[in-house]
């Protein structure tokens, strides 16, 4: 690898010390830096909100996916009852992609539940620090002369400013992980509007694109399992006969009683 | 000396802790650059615990600048690689 590397303290400590010297402003007075802290509680507060917000985001995706996946799984079975593997095939196959789906949206979730837990941490202590600095200073500027007080107040607004960086860079992280994840939430959203989860009773030829990449996304052994699954439910039985007559793109009335084969 | 953990907070650390906390430090480090996940994980997980453990936790209302600052407890190896390493985010 080229370069030489740091201590890990010796690169986070100089992202710091960047992220101080780009806040102090050596003209600004001992009482504007005491605003600018609170300025920077609101922001944190603004960014536990965003996290918030994309949660809800995510978890209301997450309830719509559910729905498609009980949906689908009555459509194949629907499909399977009237005769239709193919159908059902295709439905399992949506079916066990929107599961996938899913299970990364929950996880994404609790990601960002985690996240928003670390920032209510950080907005709590870096309150605390900011009132115990508003103390200080009173109590310094009444014991202390003007110049004295001027050096020691700054000691103590770069202590606070180091606890702001510290929450700044937390907020950082959590925007970076809940923008990949509305880029992500936005990608299963066109796959919604393109109907991926909707009625495939609708259907013409089926054979889109959609169709394709999900046939190729596979998990085909396990469309297998639940085809072979839900035949067994219905009574067909593992070894029942192939349909001999598959009307593609005619499903018949899904669901009608006395299609399926006892 | 005043060692923050990033996103946890502050502790104060004898020079003795420091400077085991520095070689494993330079132990995590290493392991970046060696690409092994499993090494970088159980320094930087020893760092962190004799941190925690040996150091002195600095209250909310104390207001100290740190001497040493580690990085956050859940950071990544992907992160550390990218972050710890000549050709990181901020370049020796």
């Amino acid at each position: 690898m080229a370069g030489m590397s740091g201590r890990m303290s010796t690169v986070i400590k100089a992202k710091v010390s960047k992220l101080l010297d780009r806040a102090e402003d050596p003209g600004e007075t001992l009482d504007y830096s005491y605003q600018k802290q609170l300025e920077s509680l609101q922001q944190v507060k603004k960014g536990i909100a965003d996290v918030v917000t994309a949660k809800k985001r995510l978890g209301m995706q997450a309830s719509k996916l559910e729905q498609s996946v009980l949906k689908l799984d009555t459509q194949a079975r629907q499909a399977l009852a009237a005769g239709n593997e193919e159908l059902a095939r295709t439905a399992l196959e949506r079916k066990q992609f929107a599961q996938t789906e899913l299970q990364s949206l929950d996880q994404q979730v609790a990601e960002l539940q985690s996240q928003q837990d670390k920032l209510i941490e950080s907005e709590k202590r870096l309150r605390t620090k900011i009132e115990a600095f508003r103390t200080k200073k009173e109590v310094i500027k009444a014991q202390y002369s003007a110049a004295e007080a001027q050096v020691r107040i700054s000691e103590a607004a770069t202590g606070v400013g180091e606890e702001m960086a510290d929450v700044g860079l937390a907020m950082q992280r959590a925007v970076d992980k809940t923008e990949n994840m509305k880029a992500r939430a936005s990608a299963v959203e066109e796959l919604e509007a393109a109907g991926t989860f909707e009625d495939l009773t609708q259907l013409g030829e089926g054979q889109d694109d959609i169709d394709r990449q999900l046939a190729q996304l596979g998990a085909g052994g396990m469309v297998d399992d639940d085809l072979a699954k839900m035949k067994a439910e219905l009574g067909m039985g593992p070894s029942a006969p192939e349909p001999t007559q598959l009307e593609a793109g005619a499903p018949g009335e899904p669901g009608e009683p006395g299609t399926a084969k006892p | 000396m005043i060692v923050r953990i990033m996103g946890e907070g502050q502790y104060r650390l004898s020079e003795e802790t420091i400077e085991r906390v520095n070689s494993l430090d330079n132990a995590a480090v290493a392991a970046v650059e060696a690409n092994d996940e499993d090494a970088f994980h159980t320094a930087f997980e020893e760092l962190l615990d004799m941190i925690r453990k040996d150091g002195e936790h600095l209250g909310d209302e104390e207001i100290e600048s740190s001497d040493v600052i580690v990085p956050p407890a859940d950071t990544s190896f992907e992160e550390a690689a990218a972050e710890f390493t000549g050709d990181g985010l901020i370049p020796d």
